[in-house]
């Protein structure tokens, strides 16, 4: 086998998840962000269920502040796959009153991000979905450690860490009470690392703000945010630089990096050698304070 | 494959304050594998210019405030030659469910152990866990040597005790490090102790061999999904799961239990790749030659090595819930991709956590709490021993109210089970003297029963009568009990209600039974629509210690009407015949038959051969 064993055996684990939901729960969805944890789920998903097709549709919740480049990228990637995408946009529920924009395009660090878990929870309640699909991995954050590779959430979408089960041996318990869902994170046990060698490996195609690109950007508390129609810089001193994203969220909260590589083996040399935490160096919000993941995770968040 | 294992999953345990926490934090550390912010965290936290290694494996906030941690954490690290994931087990109030959760999955166990207060009961229960849930390697890690001035006796002590310890808990793969996690000696790099010539953990962790030969013993496949194409041409249905045990090659031939088919396997696949070979944990899709009905919770087996099947279960069960378990509960089991009913049996024994020696049974188990228990099965279940297969050895229980996972299992040994016999108060039954094994012998044959069920007009006759055939011609006594026969006589007395019904099934029940005694397949060929009739039928059997092979003819009323040869389904349209099972009265299918045939489609020959193929399942295997 060309691949390396624990890269084998993470997907093997992945896969056997995935399969487990689609046999178990009646109606899930793989939510789908565009970066490149939810790119790696698609193609575990091709492996799990092709020739047949994906058991299930695939969720972008769309804040309206996307690159686009990942909005092109994930038309392009769905209509390849030949499977069905629902969007679910903050927008509307800005606009049905269901929330208020927490969004300022003169204030930079303001962002619809906290928005996207009502928006979520109201996409997951319309569709009667049971099982949510998320890239989410253990080594994202200190509060995610403890994570289920099952996660159940409540009728509010709300998560208890004193109410999670036990997951023993591959043994994967996903019974509900109807109302109930569960966020089930097929790659909880890779890394950071792992994934960028999986792309490498699979010659997955990512959106091209992953790699090396010109593009205008200002320093906001300590990171290069883009300049855009989302984010005004205000006064603060703009630069044209070659910078490449580590993590794809909103253009108003996601941080680049100084970088000119322009390919993935490039890549992931840089990131085998960087010192620094992917969240700490390119999310905003996940910076604001020690336990901001773990309550909005409380919350519903993803 | 000789590889050496390049993902090493290790489970540590320890007690309150032995420096788990601190130990892990060094081992990322100084191992490199610590980025800036998170470093700058630990340094806010720690006091004048060292960090506090501690909080590295801080997770939850509300731990964060009580000071301790309530689960298992998950850590992950990657050095040139391994990646690890480390399964963090913190020693509290939940210690055995958390560590049996985070060994579950474990190669390797790291034991910490105070230097100063040496091996204690907390130290016997994490190695006796370990062992329990199969790990084959452990390490000690003897701690605070630096508060023992390095003594080489005392470590030599505490490294002797633990292994004997080891040793009698049957894990081969024992040894102790002396190290001290807070100054770094002999975790990543060496330190000061002069005398000890073993290697630092880390190096350990990195070389330990714990590659079970991949692809050894016997091969298990359990299904899990089916993969049903939609473009015409790659038309074929794949089976999908993932490897539990053994090799599969294109090519072989393996039996699918519960049913007992035999197929060929023709490719194994992964998206456009084609296996050579797959072994465990390859997650594949497989075609197979013949078009058999696989479904979610089969299991394709070799020919050869095929588990023991059966409805009772002696097993090892780990009870994870705050409400006690007692003898009677009902539970939801899932092993393998299998999911069916269980009742606690019998309490056996309660396990001594800290020496796995078997104690009184008690009345219940509480939280905690590991026992031998015996469980019974809705439907025959095919596992094996934990110790041969952690993958198909292994189950849970799932509370049907709360949907929580309220214990790990570990199978012992599959037994085809005991019902209760119903026996007349005021006979006694005469033993005549002689012992089955004789007369079957003198025969030169083995009774079992066949039970058809089906509406009428399935097709229960046609295939019973031609299974009676084939067994005779074979030189095996067998006898088609029908039922439109036995009403002719022995229940020329019964009418059709519900009552008239039970009655007729039992007397036939009892009469099948005698007969498979005495060394003849019974073969019975009855409507018997309900459930709890059927159940009736089995248990009597199984009192009996006799084979009990539920065969559902499941073929759809229309097809059943048109066939319809003695005109029944016409009469009972016409209103002539009342309670007319399929028109006027219910049949209630059985959820888990031993043979399922589908009336409408297979062929009667072939349903004969799978009818005969488990037959041959229930004969003794040496
Ligand atoms: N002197 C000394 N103290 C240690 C050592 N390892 C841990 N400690 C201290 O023991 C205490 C408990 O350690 P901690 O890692 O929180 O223990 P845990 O409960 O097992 O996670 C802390 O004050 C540590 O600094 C060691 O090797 N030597």
């Amino acid at each position: 086998m060309s691949a390396p064993e624990h890269l084998h055996a993470l997907e093997s684990e992945a896969i056997h998840i995935m399969r487990e939901v689609a046999a178990e729960l009646e109606r899930p969805v793989l939510m789908f962000s565009g970066g490149k944890d939810s790119i790696v789920l698609l193609r575990l998903a091709e492996k799990a269920f092709r020739p047949g097709r994906f058991p299930f549709p695939v969720l972008h919740v769309d804040t309206g502040h996307n690159f686009p480049e990942v909005l092109e990228y994930r038309d392009r990637r769905v209509a390849e796959l030949g499977e069905r995408l629902i969007v679910a946009r903050v927008q509307d529920t800005i606009d049905a009153g269901r929330v208020h924009d927490e969004w300022d395009p003169r204030k930079p660090g303001s962002s619809r991000n906290r928005l996207q878990t009502v928006t979520l929870l109201d996409a997951i309640e319309e569709h009667r979905f049971d099982a949510a699909f998320g890239g989410a991995r253990r080594d994202e954050e200190r509060a995610r450690a403890k994570e289920r590779v099952f996660s159940f959430r409540d009728e509010l979408g709300q998560w208890d860490p004193r109410a999670q089960r036990p997951e023993l041996w591959n043994l994967y318990n996903g019974r509900i009470r109807r109302g109930e869902h569960v966020r089930v994170f097929p790659i909880s046990n890779w890394t950071e690392l792992d994934v960028w060698r999986y792309i490498e490996q699979e010659e997955l195609e990512l959106p091209s703000i992953y790699f090396a690109h010109e593009r205008e950007v200002f320093t906001h508390d300590g990171m290069l945010l883009a300049v855009s129609e989302h984010v005004d810089p205000g006064d603060a001193e703009r630069e044209l630089t070659s910078v490449r994203y580590r993590t794809v969220g909103d253009m108003t909260i996601t941080g680049a990096v100084r970088s000119d590589a322009a390919d993935i083996a490039t890549v992931v040399t840089e990131i085998a050698a960087t010192r620094v935490t992917e969240r700490g160096e390119t999310r905003a919000d996940d910076r604001t304070s020690e336990a901001a993941m773990e309550d909005r995770k409380r919350m519903g968040y993803f | 494959m000789a590889a050496t294992r390049q993902l090493l999953r290790l489970a540590t345990a320890g007690s309150v304050d032995d420096g788990k926490s601190t130990l892990i934090g060094r081992l990322l550390l100084d191992a490199k594998l610590l980025l800036e912010d998170t470093l700058d965290a630990l340094h806010r936290a720690g006091t004048n210019g060292t960090p506090d290694l501690a909080a590295i494996t801080d997770g939850l906030r509300a731990e964060r405030e009580q000071g301790i941690t309530i689960d298992v954490a998950y850590r992950y690290f990657t050095t040139p030659r391994r990646s690890f994931i480390i399964a963090d087990t913190p020693g509290h109030e939940r210690y055995t469910r958390n560590m049996v959760t985070g060994a579950s999955t474990a190669h390797l166990a790291v034991i910490l152990i105070d230097a100063r207060n040496g091996i204690v009961d907390q130290s016997r229960r994490h190695t006796a866990i370990s062992s329990l849930l199969g790990i084959h390697h452990l390490v000690a890690a003897v701690n605070k040597m630096d508060l023992v001035d390095w003594d080489e006796a005392r470590f030599r002590q505490i490294e002797a005790e633990f292994s004997a310890l080891a040793h009698r808990l049957g894990v081969e793969n024992a040894r102790a490090i002396p190290i001290s996690a807070l100054h770094g000696d002999n975790v990543v790099e060496r330190g000061a102790a002069p005398w000890y010539d073993g290697p630092p953990l880390l190096e350990h962790l990195e070389q330990v061999d714990v590659a079970t030969d991949r692809g050894a013993g016997p091969l298990r496949l359990p299904v899990q999904w089916i993969i049903r194409p939609e473009d015409g041409g790659r038309g074929a249905r794949r089976y999908a799961g993932q490897m539990a045990g053994g090799t599969l090659r294109p090519g072989d031939e393996v039996v699918v239990l519960p049913s007992g088919a035999r197929t060929t396997v023709t490719a194994i696949e992964q998206l456009d790749r084609r296996l050579e070979a797959a072994a465990p944990p390859d997650s594949i899709a497989v075609q197979i030659a013949d078009d058999l009905d696989v479904g979610r919770g089969d299991t394709f087996v070799g020919p050869a090595d095929q588990p023991q099947g059966g409805r009772e279960i002696e097993a090892t069960l780990c009870w994870m819930a705050e409400t006690p378990l007692r003898a009677g509960d009902r539970f939801t089991l899932k092993y393998t991709t299998r999911t069916l009913r269980a009742t606690v049996d019998s309490i056996d024994a309660l396990l001594d956590v800290t020496t796995l020696d078997r104690v009184d049974p008690p009345e219940q188990l509480g939280l905690n709490d590991i026992a031998r228990v015996v469980l019974r099965t809705s439907a025959p279940v095919y596992a094996d021993p934990y110790d041969h297969n952690r993958t198909t050895g292994a189950f849970i229980l799932v509370d049907d109210h709360t949907n929580d996972t309220v214990a790990a299992g570990l199978v012992r040994s599959v037994r085809p089970g005991e019902a209760h016999s119903h026996r007349s108060p005021d006979v006694t039954w005469h033993e005549s003297g002689l012992d089955r094994g004789e007369r079957w012998a003198a025969l030169g044959a083995r009774g079992a029963t066949f039970w058809f069920t089906g509406l009428p007009a399935s097709g229960k006759s046609t295939i019973g009568a031609r299974l009676e055939r084939r067994l005779v011609e074979a030189g095996h006594p067998a006898y088609f009990l029908d039922g439109d026969n036995i009403r002719h006589g022995l229940s020329g007395d019964l009418g059709f209600s519900p009552g008239d019904r039970r009655e007729n099934i039992r007397r036939v029940a009892h009469v099948a039974r005698l007969m498979a005694d005495a060394g003849v397949v019974s073969i019975v060929s009855l409507v018997s629509p309900y459930a709890a009739d059927r159940e009736l039928a089995r248990e009597l059997h199984e009192a009996a210690r006799l084979p009990f092979i539920e065969v559902f003819v499941d073929t759809p009323v229309e097809v059943c009407e048109q066939r319809d040869p003695k005109g029944l389904y016409a009469r009972a349209r016409a209103g002539d015949l009342k309670s007319f099972t399929g028109v006027s009265a219910p049949y209630e299918a059985p959820e888990t038959p031993e043979i399922l045939i589908r009336g409408a489609e297979e062929e009667a020959d072939a349903a004969v051969d799978r009818l005969l193929a488990e037959l041959e399942r229930y004969k003794p295997h040496d």
